[in-house]
Formats: structure tokens, C-alpha cells, sequence
């Protein structure tokens, strides 16, 4: 990095005429020749914040002192470059390959900045966007983009709810009114939020997790969305405060708070969405295969989603023929491709899930009376045999599942009453607000003290330690509510060579499937239509996956449809 | 998850379609309850998650767990920082009223604690600023620390902040108010003191003692500064429309003690009709008034007490009776003023009898209280004539109980008996006794 700076001061120097020049400790040039020190030094650079040398050739040469709040000159693509990289240490943290931070990652986003047009390409022609371009260091600092009005600006509106009303402490209403000069910290940042970006995707936060699952996808690591998602919330993965890590001279303010600010946990569906349209926006071609050694592919994922919902192993080979059967096991349906427009792209987590699902309600039925009949037979079975492995009893499991589920969900309702927004660093909108802000900060800091020793617990703000496994079964449970090793026997019968389920019938969720174009969905899912065991299994994926039940149950519907494809679209003859 | 519900098995075709069931709609609800909502939301915002914390500390507070109420709360406080100025009752107030029930039940919370919380409620909200002190002082004086209490009211009374003053008028009335009433609670007490130090003062042997003196003049001193601001306070605050009861009674006993003229404590309690006309002091206000050598008094006397007996409160009371009686007496022996009865009676001969002087009323009267069934006796006997239900159900009970003070009733009201019918206006003319 130094070496880069030096290198690209090419002046002879006075004394040998030499150009080898070097950087003192100092940050002052001396010929390395000669070792004669000149009056020019390098421009204040913190190696800490860009990662690689090109960005960091890009900004360094903007980097100039704010004169008043002795604050750096940054842009909002730093900001989130600074996002990315702890995101991508985080994961590096969680076992995730070093290859992901330093080159995955790393050319995603270069290759953003590329197609956006904010670096690594030639200074666009009418555009309002400051260009930062390493290639051919034109630094255009004198044309300053047209700001446009505050009032304009505080009426969009983003995902992540209304901050700008919010950010009027105490209780004067919101809309600032007044124009100020300065609106943000970073440069572009009321540009950036301008609507005019149709054919751009707009960076955001949900966005950065969407470029980590991009990369994680690329290197088929054993990390579904779902799991990405929860660690998020979890606080293993930097996102909710992460302005925090910004370093002291990057200054955070007013509209910054729109762009850098969550204030809501990630939502599967638009982070997927946005996964889409970033893969299609960085023209990628089709991914690396995902083939049936990978963790990704349904066979592994089934595997490890029975583990987790403790059912039997036995049940494997049963999800395993229905991903054969509807041949959603081939790479060709399971590899991403972003290119190709025509085929739906595959959602892993919850297309285990879901295969599942139809497994159980081939097997069991699921129609709040089969089930039971059937447990009740492995019940009697299990009863006057105990010397042979147990015959896996839906309703035990059942029990077993509700109350561990009842317990999880509970937690997880406490947590989310008790979940911390607020970071120490404190964001105020403007100069003005400042001093409210601070002083609010401190009454706040001062109650919390004062009612956490009433409450007689240590604060907590310890995060569970990261894990796949969100229930564990062990088999070493004398208590028997492990159900890995419990048999199917009961429930199956041979035919034909071939092993059946004894259930004849089985019950389709949706005898037609929606317009996705239409309403967005392939299916609708309402809790009174269906019966109760179904209901709970979805339930149980649900809380697995922390996405709502019908994602699930629309996932379950294609499959159905691909299964019974033949006897739903029978041609009359 | 009971196999309770058991359905028979469907088969595929009978399914409903992926089409989602029509919307329910119904004029009154809200459009985003049209849809039943999913069981378990896993999407969370600021809000919501805030909006969960609130009904925790609500049921930890409802089930009296102070030390859980107080976790939830530290987890709520950071709402603070998101004041939204539109709902209701916003952040600062919430944690105002959590964080006091809180401190006052948890056994581990002190005055101090209490106190400096409070401190920083003030600073939250201008709007809240008034209430926020009222409420501080009631703390206060419910923990009986009453020079703290008068600080803070005094402190608070001064407080002026331009269109805020004008809006929390209520407040800061409540709050002269009570400064009022602390300074007749000094006054009262001040004034012990003296009679006290004047019994012992006048047991004692002439030794004139300079400091005694100096003392005595002191407190003395203190007293009547107390009193006059008390006074004026109070005074003012009454002319207030509202419900002031305890106000108004420490007022009259504060008056009286003081001596004040008969002047004063009637026209305060002549404000007092007008506002509650059914007070208890009413019928202290009648004796007062029936005393008085003017006349214009006595007739406000008689206003009072039949006021005070439209009442059902006032229904079953002797001393009300006995006033009304002894008055009403008062006037047929003096053979004067007997259109002031016909004056009042006139808009009560409608309903008081099935009001006061029921059959039944007589009978259950006379069980439980003769004292009282006298009373009305009379009254009845005079305005509804010895014919009436009531007197003669009483005189009747009370002759075979051989009570002589019924006999003497029976006699005077015979004696008056064409007083009803002047009074009824069936006669205008006298009629000869």
C-alpha cells in the first residue's frame, strides 16, 4: 500500500535523479536511493478501513480534511465495502473458507461498483455521480453533484421504516424543515437515495447479505440462507449496528441514517429477491454445480433436517426416492443460474423442507385421524415388544416435539421483547440535534442502569454460541425421545419387491396452482383449511427455518405436482 | 394436540383450491384483520419488538414479579430514543408510569432512587412536566415527607414555559392547590404549637423570658404568613368548577379556627351550594344560616336544607330531618314567611312524596330509626296535612307505643293543620284554627 503511493509519485529526484521512492514512518517521501526526504508526504490513509489496494487507491485520492468536524470526505460504497468486509471476517470466524473474504467477495463487489458505475470504469457521461476511478485517476473534485431538497428526500420511504420522522427526538413532530447545506456524512448520500436508479441495483443492508450468500452459494458452503439469516439476528454476523466498526473519522449523520440504519431483522424473501436481481445485475454466469455430495443438495439437507426435527434415519431413504422421482436432485435444476430467465430458482432450505413434508404425508397421511391410528399400533407393538427396536410413534413424537418446540418458541418470543436496537454510538440527524441526542443517549444509559439493578439478573447480551443445530436429540437419552434410531417397520410393507407405505391414500394441498406473475405466489396457505397435524409439521420447518409456514406449504404444493404430475394432468383420451 | 379432532380423511378433490378464501368484510374492521394472521411472525421490527416488550412488563407487573418487570423494562428504556409523537401515550410516558409502580413495590427501590428517577422523568417531556410534579409531590407526601413535598409544589408552581403554562392550567391549580392545603396543614400545626406553648406559658410563673417571647412571636409570625397564603390560595381555587371537598372543608375548619367572621365562611359555603349542593357541610350551613338575624339568611337556610334533602344520600340522615324540621317549625309558629315553604315545596310536592314519604318508608323508618321517623313526621304532617301515608302510619305507631313526643307532634300538627292546605294551594284564604 505504501509502496503503491510511493510508486505513483514519478518526479526524479533532486539530489540522484533517481525514481525510487519510499515512505519514511513519518508518511513523508525519501528517495530510496539516496535517502533524501522531501517536503511531500502521503495523504493521510487508514489502512484499517479498505481491504483491497485498488478501492483504497480510489478513495485515498479524495480523502481530503473537513475543514469544521476534522471528519474524512467518504462515500456511501465505502461504507458498505466496510459492511461487506466484517460480514465476510464474521463468516470467516464461522468456519467458512478464507477464499470467500479474499477473492469471492471481493469480486462481487468490485464488479458491483463496476456495473453501478461508481468505480473501475470511465467517468460516465451526464451522470450526477461523482466518478472514482483507479484506472485513470481523474479526480473531478470541483463539480459537487446537484443535492437535491431535504423536504424531497424525507419522503421516500424504505423498507426499513419511517428514521427521518423518527429522528426528531422529544415531542416536537417530525419533518425537519429546515434545507441545511449538509445532509449527510458521506458525500453521495442523498444521492444514493434518489429513486432515478431503476436499472442500478441500490445498495442497501439486506443487499450486503444477499452479496455474503451470493459468495457463500459460489463456494457451495455448507450455509443455507436460513442459517445465514439467523446468525444475523443472533449477532454472530455484523449487521445491525455495524456502522459502529466505521472508523472515528467517517463521519455518520442525517441521511446516512436511512441507508446504514436497520431497524428490522432481514426478511428471507426480499433478501432472496434481492439475491436474484444482484446475480442477474452482475451478469454471472452459471454457478459451480451443486451435485449430491454437496451440502446443499436435498439428499443432505433432508439428512441433516431430520437429525434437527428428530425422525427417524430410516425416513432418509424416503426423501431421498422422491428427490429421484421428481429428479430435483440433478444439477441442472439445482445449480443457479442467473442468466437463464426460465427456471425457477431453487430456495435449498426450504425445498428440503418441504420434501419432508410430502414424505410424512405419504407415509402418515396427515389428515388428524390416520396418523393416529397408525401410532396407535406401534404404541400397542412397542408395548409387548421391547426387545427389538421400537417402531417410531407419531404421537409420542408429537409430544416430544411440542414441548421442546413450546419451550424454543418461547425463548424466542423473550428475545424478541428483549432484542437491543440502539448501539453506544449515538446517531442524530443533523449538528443541531446533537446535544439532544447525546443528552437522551445518557438519561437512557442512566434508567438502564438503574432498573437492571432492580432487576437482579446480570445483563445478558450473551450471544448463544453459533450453531447449526438449532434442537438437539442425542440417542443416549434413556428417557426415549430420541427418535433417530426408532423403526418404520410399522408403517411399511413390501410389494412387488418394493418397499410401500401402508397408506393408500394421499391429500393434495392445492388441486391447481396460482400465477405466480399474478399474485406473487404459487400458493396461499390459511391454518383452518388444513388439519392439524400438517399444520404442526409446517410449524416445526417454520420455526427450523424462521420463515412463516406458507413458504413452506407453497414449496410443498410443487412438489406435489411434480409427483402427481401425470395423474393431476391426465389428458382424456 | 390432542387426537380430539379427529377429521375424516379427505380425498384430493374435495381440497379447496390454492384460491384464497373471500376476505370477510365487515364495515367496522380494520382492513389488515381481514385475513386471519399467521400464528408465529418471524419477521421483527423496532416497533413490534418494542410493542412485545410492553405486554411483558404489563403481565410481569400484573402478576406483581417487580424484579422481571424491572429486566423488561431495561430492554424498553431505548425506546426513549425513538419518541414517536404520534401515538397516544408515547415512550416517556410508559416508562413514567412503569418505572413508578415499579419503584414503589420493589423491596429493594429507596426514596432516593425514587427521586432521582423522577428528576429525569421531568426532563423528558415539557408537556408532562406538571403532572410529573403533582404526582412526585403525592409521592411524597404519601411517604409522609411533607417539607419535600412543598419544595417540589412550590417549585412547580412557579414553573413557566410560554403556551405550556396556559395548557397545563389544570395541573398548576392542582398544584396551588395543594400548596394551599400544606400551608393550612403548617398552619394547623403552628398553631397547636402556640396553644400549646400558652397553656404551659400561662401555668407557669410570670418570668418573661425574652426568648420565649421571641419565640412565640416567631411562630406567630409564621403562622399568619401561612395562613394568608392559604387563604388567597384556597380561595381562589374554589371558584374553580370541580369537586374540591377536601379543600373547601379544611377551608371552613381553617376559618373558623381563625376566627374569621361568620361573613367569609358563609359565602364560601354559599359556594359550596351552588356547586354541591348534597355536601355534608350543608347542614352545618343551615344551622349557621338559621342563627343569623337576617332574613335573606334563613331563607338561604331553607333553600339549603331542601336541597340537601333532594338527595338520596341525605334520605335516612336525623340531623337533616331535625334541621328541616326544627326550621319549618320554626316558621308556623312564627306564623311568618309561610310562602317561603310554598316556594320550595312547590317544585318537590311532585315527587317528594313517593320519595320521602312512601308507606313503606314509614314502616321501615320507624323499625329502624323513631328519631328519624319523628322527624319526617313532622315535616310530612305539615306539608302533605295529618292525612298523609307517612304521619299517620307514625303518629299511629308511636300512640300504641305510647311515645309521648308523638302525641305532642299529633297535637301541633293538628293544631297547624290548615297550614297544609295553604300551602298545597287549595286554600288561599286562612282558615280559622
Amino acid at each position: 500500500m505504501e509502496e503503491e503511493a510511493a510508486e505513483d509519485y514519478h518526479e526524479r529526484c533532486v539530489q540522484c535523479s533517481e525514481v525510487n521512492w519510499g515512505l519514511t514512518d513519518g508518511g513523508r517521501f525519501y528517495c530510496r536511493t539516496c535517502h533524501n526526504v522531501i517536503e511531500r508526504t502521503r495523504e493521510v490513509v487508514n489502512t484499517d478501513v479498505i481491504s483491497n489496494t485498488r478501492v483504497q487507491t480510489i478513495s485515498k485520492g479524495l480523502r481530503k480534511q473537513e475543514k469544521n468536524d476534522e471528519g474524512w470526505e467518504w462515500y456511501v460504497c465505502e461504507g458498505f465495502q466496510f459492511v461487506l468486509r466484517k460480514q465476510a471476517e464474521a463468516l470467516e470466524a464461522l468456519g467458512v473458507c478464507p477464499q470467500m473474504k479474499d477473492e469471492i467477495l471481493c469480486n462481487f463487489w468490485r464488479r458491483y461498483l463496476q456495473k453501478s458505475q461508481q468505480a473501475y470504469c470511465n467517468r460516465p457521461a451526464g451522470e450526477a455521480i461523482k466518478v472514482l476511478s483507479g484506472c485513470d485517476s481523474s479526480t473531478d473534485l470541483d463539480s459537487e453533484p446537484e443535492r437535491p431538497s431535504l423536504l424531497h428526500l424525507l419522503s421516500l420511504s424504505e423498507s426499513d421504516g419511517d428514521l427521518l420522522t423518527d429522528c426528531s427526538f422529544g415531542s416536537s413532530i417530525g419533518k425537519v424543515s429546515e434545507s441545511t447545506s449538509v445532509c449527510s456524512g458521506s458525500v453521495d448520500g442523498s444521492l444514493h437515495l434518489m429513486k432515478n436508479q431503476k436499472d442500478k441495483l441500490r445498495m442497501s443492508m439486506p443487499v450486503t447479505l444477499s452479496f455474503c450468500y451470493l459468495a457463500l452459494l459460489w463456494l457451495r458452503e455448507p450455509m443455507t440462507l436460513s442459517d445465514l439469516l439467523r446468525f444475523v439476528v443472533e449477532g454472530h454476523i455484523p449487521y445491525l449496528n455495524v456502522f459502529q466498526c466505521f472508523p472515528e473519522k467517517m463521519k455518520l449523520y442525517g441521511l446516512d441514517l436511512k441507508i446504514f440504519c436497520v431497524e428490522s431483522w432481514p426478511v428471507y424473501e426480499e433478501v432472496y429477491n434481492k439475491m436474484l436481481q444482484l446475480a442477474a445485475f452482475l451478469e454471472l454466469p452459471r454457478f459451480p454445480d451443486i451435485t449430491d455430495s454437496c451440502f446443499l443438495h436435498p439428499d443432505m439437507l433432508c439428512m441433516k433436517y431430520l437429525m434437527e426435527a428428530n425422525l427417524p434415519d430410516e425416513l432418509h431413504n424416503w426423501t431421498c426416492r422422491v428427490v429421484k422421482k421428481i429428479h430435483i436432485g440433478e444439477a441442472d435444476f439445482l445449480t443457479f443460474e442467473p442468466g437463464n430467465k426460465s427456471t425457477r430458482k431453487v430456495k435449498y432450505d426450504v425445498l428440503a423442507a418441504a420434501v419432508i413434508v410430502v414424505v410424512l404425508k405419504l407415509l402418515f397421511l396427515l389428515d388428524d385421524h390416520y396418523e393416529w391410528l397408525l401410532s396407535d399400533f406401534a404404541e400397542e407393538r412397542n408395548k409387548n415388544n421391547k426387545e427389538d427396536g421400537p417402531y417410531f410413534e407419531f404421537k409420542k413424537w408429537c409430544k416430544v416435539i411440542k414441548s421442546s418446540l413450546d419451550v424454543e418458541q418461547k425463548k424466542l418470543d423473550e428475545e424478541r421483547a428483549k432484542y437491543l436496537w440502539r448501539c453506544e454510538k449515538p446517531l442524530f440527524y443533523s449538528a443541531k440535534k446533537k446535544s439532544k441526542v447525546l443528552k437522551r443517549r445518557q438519561i437512557v444509559v442512566n434508567l438502564q442502569n438503574q432498573f437492571g439493578k432492580l432487576s437482579g439478573s446480570v445483563q445478558p447480551a450473551e450471544k448463544p454460541n453459533p450453531s447449526s443445530f438449532q434442537l438437539n436429540w442425542s440417542e443416549e437419552n434413556t428417557d426415549g425421545s430420541c427418535f433417530h434410531g426408532h423403526s418404520l417397520k410399522g408403517i411399511l410393507q413390501e410389494k412387488c419387491g418394493l418397499l410401500t407405505a401402508i397408506n393408500p391414500d394421499y391429500w393434495l394441498c392445492t388441486v391447481k396452482l396460482c400465477t405466480e406473475k399474478l399474485c406473487g405466489h404459487l400458493a396461499h396457505y390459511r391454518e383452518l383449511d388444513f388439519p392439524q397435524s400438517y399444520h404442526f409439521v409446517l410449524r416445526l420447518f417454520s420455526f427450523l427455518l424462521r420463515i412463516q409456514p406458507s413458504y413452506i406449504h407453497e414449496e410443498v404444493c410443487v412438489i406435489e405436482h411434480k409427483l402427481f404430475n401425470k395423474k393431476l394432468y391426465k389428458k382424456p383420451k | 394436540m390432542d387426537s380430539l379432532m379427529e377429521r375424516a380423511a379427505p380425498c384430493p378433490a374435495a381440497q379447496a383450491g390454492s384460491v384464497l378464501l373471500p376476505a370477510l368484510h365487515l364495515p367496522l374492521l380494520p382492513p389488515h384483520l381481514y385475513r386471519p394472521a399467521t400464528s408465529h411472525e418471524h419477521k421483527l421490527n423496532f416497533r413490534k419488538s418494542k410493542e412485545a416488550c410492553l405486554t411483558y412488563i404489563q403481565d410481569a407487573m400484573l402478576q406483581k414479579q417487580w424484579k422481571r418487570a424491572a429486566e423488561f423494562l431495561t430492554f424498553y428504556i431505548e425506546s426513549l430514543e425513538k419518541d414517536f409523537s404520534t401515538e397516544y401515550m408515547g415512550p416517556s410516558e410508559m416508562i413514567w408510569r412503569i418505572g413508578t409502580e415499579i419503584l414503589c413495590h420493589h423491596s429493594y427501590s429507596s426514596m432516593k432512587d425514587f427521586n432521582s428517577f423522577i428528576e429525569q422523568m421531568k426532563t423528558l417531556g415539557v408537556k408532562r412536566y406538571l403532572k410529573v410534579c403533582l404526582e412526585h409531590a403525592f409521592h411524597l407526601l404519601c411517604n409522609g415527607q411533607t417539607d419535600e413535598a412543598y419544595q417540589n409544589l412550590s417549585l412547580a408552581e412557579s414553573w413557566r414555559f410560554g403556551e405550556q403554562t396556559t395548557a397545563q392550567d389544570k395541573e398548576l391549580k392542582l398544584i396551588q392547590a395543594y400548596r394551599g392545603l400544606l400551608d393550612y396543614y403548617s398552619w394547623s400545626k403552628q398553631k397547636n404549637v402556640l396553644l400549646e406553648y400558652g397553656t404551659k406559658g400561662t401555668s407557669k410563673v410570670q418570668s418573661t423570658n425574652d426568648k420565649e417571647g421571641f419565640e412565640d412571636l416567631s411562630v406567630e409570625q409564621e403562622m399568619h404568613s401561612s395562613f394568608r397564603k392559604a387563604a388567597v390560595n384556597l380561595k381562589e381555587i374554589i371558584q374553580i368548577p370541580g369537586v374540591w371537598d377536601v379543600f373547601v372543608k379544611c377551608y371552613v375548619d381553617f376559618l373558623k379556627r381563625h376566627g374569621e367572621p361568620k361573613k367569609s365562611l358563609i359565602s364560601v359555603l354559599k359556594i359550596l351550594h351552588d356547586i354541591v349542593p348534597s355536601h355534608e357541610l350543608m347542614i352545618d350551613f343551615n344551622t349557621m344560616l338559621q342563627k343569623s338575624k337576617k332574613r335573606k339568611k334563613r331563607r338561604l337556610g331553607l333553600e339549603v336544607i331542601f336541597a340537601a334533602l333532594d338527595y338520596a344520600g341525605w334520605k335516612e340522615n336525623v340531623k337533616a330531618w331535625s334541621c328541616l324540621a326544627r326550621q319549618v317549625k320554626q316558621i308556623i309558629i312564627s306564623e311568618k314567611h309561610l310562602d317561603w315553604i310554598k316556594q320550595e315545596w312547590n317544585s318537590r310536592k311532585d315527587w317528594w312524596p313517593a320519595f320521602h314519604f312512601s308507606r313503606y318508608l314509614a314502616k321501615r323508618n320507624w323499625q329502624e330509626n323513631e328519631s328519624l321517623a319523628y322527624e319526617k313526621a313532622l315535616v310530612a304532617g305539615i306539608l302533605l296535612g295529618k292525612d298523609c301515608k307517612y304521619f299517620k302510619y307514625v303518629s299511629h305507631q308511636g300512640c300504641k307505643d305510647q311515645k309521648k313526643r308523638l302525641r305532642t307532634l299529633k297535637k301541633f300538627v293538628n293544631k297547624h293543620s290548615p297550614v297544609y292546605l295553604r300551602i298545597s294551594g287549595l286554600s288561599d284564604s286562612s282558615v280559622q284554627t
